[in-house]
């Protein structure tokens, strides 16, 4: 019992910061039904940039208290997130709107493979380790399961985040311009939306959010790597296609489902399978639940749209 | 193998004739002027026309039929292993090369099937996912099944594969002529993938004009329009993914008995972008292009290799970009750019009218 809840709590908080990463493919995709491939990416390179400047105030203000200094890590990590999101919309996906079928794609998978190569040169091939600001040691035990501030932080931050993106989507002018942009790009320039700074803005309230995320997945594991970014990315999109892709509510869950069906699939693998698999397979999961998804309902848990496009 | 002479360019439209010639004598000659710069370039040929190989294979997935597959390389990897399993001292079996390629061929093309059951339903982007997903569950299996069984051996790899020996003669010794007259086995494996890539291109551009070609092109162009004149969308999927996978096997065979080692980290997912960006660069559904494109990004880095590292010595006095981050950032931007400035490839198909052309000059054929 004792196991099955620790995994609850460990896939819970995996779970968050794959939504969040989620909620950036699913934006991009209702609106432009595009995968951005590259959007994983951005994760590593939030979390990059934070480590880069926590170690530069690290340097300059040593006596400075580490809330103030994730705050501070985050006020740049974002806007550069948001500034590379806006330039990969700019520069490439905006001329492929209306390119064949495959170009969009197969640009976003050079974009994604272009900032690990950019990160790489930058950063190096090394691990490092990612300062871990919030407090990593268990609080008192309940029920014999053991929480750490940074789990708590991690959960309760991202759901503030979430709801604070459905008050967005659902309750401002903003919000009624993009879901007027994914129904249909043509009417909603008709009727005075201006699409093109539309979907910009989603890529880059996407870029945002998996800024965030990269930081918390930094401090959870507490390292940092110019890859890092693109398993979580891929986990990501699973769990946008597994909460139905387009659809804000279904990325939040099935990023959460997707953590807790990892977690404890990583747990109880090797009782599963008598010991012939072990939680090194771990990875395989999301891709095996993609698999079934798509194959079974492909409108996911929520469904809101099917694929049809490409 | 009109399509073939387009690769050279200006005189491939004048006279595909004379082009067709200089193709051949330029692929023999090759490895003859490569060997003036020092071994290794023999080397890089050998291994670009493997890259050839894989790239003619997935052009027929991606190219022919229209199906993105990001996971190309676990067919490399099944056709490598089970040459490592057929003829390694991993398990103690030897058996010759005439039975290990086909099985290799054969075991990756029910790889193909197997992949291309699930997916039969997805279209475009999904596809690519799923596929890439396939490709990294083969890895992670070829990583970690050491346990409790050792079958792959692990991260290690099997080493000492049997090298290619057809009709009792050793492709990894040199041929002794005369006493001081001998032919480097580098050369013998080239001559002999040489003869394999001619064999696939002469069987794919049969292919394109058949029937089965045409129905793919058809399917590609529009699946629902295929559909409804009868065409067999599910039939011909699954053949485009069996026949692209065969492809990728008798490479993958062929690489492990050449390289003489597999590992898992040779069929990472950055393998399958590069065959794919090859096929991209080139030209999508254009033989001539999946080769073009194959030969230049897998000699392309190469030659930077010997020519950037020692530029940023002289110039920083340290290697700011080594080589595999160099050979990244050209499959990327190569991608990137590609698809933006010119996005039918270097040589871009005209495919989808070719059978048209070959129908008004030889007519309806079944």
């Amino acid at each position: 019992m004792e196991i099955f809840l620790q995994q609850l709590v460990n896939g819970l908080v995996v779970g968050s910061v794959y939504a969040l990463v989620a909620l950036g493919y699913t934006m991009v995709y209702g609106i432009l039904g595009l995968i951005n491939f590259a959007h994983g990416d951005l994760v590593m390179v939030g979390a990059m940039v934070a480590l880069q400047t926590m170690l530069f105030l690290m340097g300059a203000a040593p006596g400075m208290s580490p809330l103030t200094m994730l705050t501070l890590s985050l006020a740049v990590a974002i806007p550069v997130c948001m500034m590379l999101g806006y330039t990969m919309e700019r520069l490439a996906y905006r001329r492929l709107r209306n390119a064949p079928r495959l170009a969009p794609l197969i640009t976003a998978i050079g974009m994604s493979f272009l900032l690990q190569t950019i990160a790489m040169i930058l950063w190096g091939r090394n691990y490092h380790t990612f300062p871990q600001l919030v407090s990593t040691a268990p609080l008192q035990p309940v029920a014999g399961v053991f929480v750490t501030p940074i789990q708590v932080t991690i959960v309760v931050g991202s759901a503030l985040i979430m709801a604070a993106l459905i008050v967005l989507v659902t309750k401002t002018r903003l919000g009624r311009a993009m879901r007027a942009t994914a129904e249909n790009h043509r009417v909603a320039a008709l009727m005075g939306v201006d699409t093109n700074l539309i979907i910009a803005l989603t890529f880059v309230i996407g870029a945002a959010l998996a800024a965030v995320a990269g930081v918390m997945y930094a401090s959870n594991y507490g390292i940092a790597h110019y890859g890092m970014g693109f398993m979580p990315g891929l986990k990501a999109f699973t769990a946008a296609v597994l909460g139905g892709i387009g659809n804000l509510g279904g990325a939040m869950l099935g990023g959460i489902v997707l953590g807790l069906v990892e977690s404890f699939g990583a747990g109880y693998i090797e009782h599963m399978t008598f010991g012939l698999l072990n939680s090194s397979y771990q990875d395989i999961f999301a891709f095996i639940i993609l698999g079934l998804v798509l194959i079974f309902r492909p409108t996911g848990l929520l469904g809101e749209r099917v694929s049809d496009r490409a | 193998m009109n399509e073939l002479a387009s690769a050279v360019p200006w005189l491939g439209r004048r006279n595909p004739q004379a082009a067709r010639w200089l193709i051949v004598i330029v692929a023999i000659a090759a490895p003859l002027v490569a060997v003036l710069f020092g071994r290794t370039w023999v080397r890089v040929l050998d291994f670009a026309l493997l890259y050839v190989m894989l790239a003619l294979g997935l052009n027929l997935v991606v190219g022919f039929a229209g199906l993105l597959d990001l996971g190309y390389i676990a067919f490399y990897a099944v056709g490598a292993y089970t040459a490592a399993f057929l003829a390694s001292p991993h398990f103690g079996v030897h058996l010759p090369f005439w039975i290990v390629l086909p099985v290799a061929a054969g075991c990756a093309a029910l790889a193909g099937i197997m992949l291309g059951f699930p997916v039969l339903r997805l279209r475009g982007d999904y596809l690519a996912i799923v596929t890439l997903g396939f490709g990294e569950i083969v890895r992670i299996f070829l990583n970690n099944l050491n346990y409790p069984v050792n079958i792959t051996n692990g991260p290690q790899g099997i080493n000492t594969l049997d090298p290619l020996v057809l009709f009792g003669w050793d492709l990894s010794r040199n041929l002794e002529i005369t006493e001081n007259l001998s032919i480097n086995s580098l050369f013998l494996y080239y001559y002999f993938f040489l003869a394999c890539v001619a064999g696939s291109i002469v069987f794919i551009q049969r292919l394109q004009v058949s029937r089965v070609g045409r129905a793919w092109a058809a399917m590609r162009d529009d699946e629902l329009a295929a559909k409804a004149i009868g065409i067999n969308t599910r039939n011909l999927k699954l053949l485009a993914f069996s026949l692209g996978a065969t492809f990728g096997g008798v490479a993958g065979g062929l690489f492990g008995a050449f390289q003489g080692f597999v590992s898992p980290e040779s069929f990472s997912l950055m393998e399958s972008i590069a065959v794919l960006t090859m096929v991209v660069f080139g030209g999508m559904g254009n033989v001539a292009g999946a080769i073009v494109g194959a030969l230049i990004l897998s000699a392309l880095p190469e030659i930077l290799r010997h020519l950037a590292v020692p530029l940023q010595q002289t110039l920083f006095g340290t290697v700011l970009l080594d080589p595999e981050v160099l050979r990244m950032l050209l499959l990327s931007l190569a991608m990137i750019l590609m698809m933006l400035l010119k996005p039918a490839g270097l040589i871009p198909a005209h495919a989808r009218y070719s059978h048209v052309e070959h129908l008004k000059r030889h007519g309806v054929s079944r």
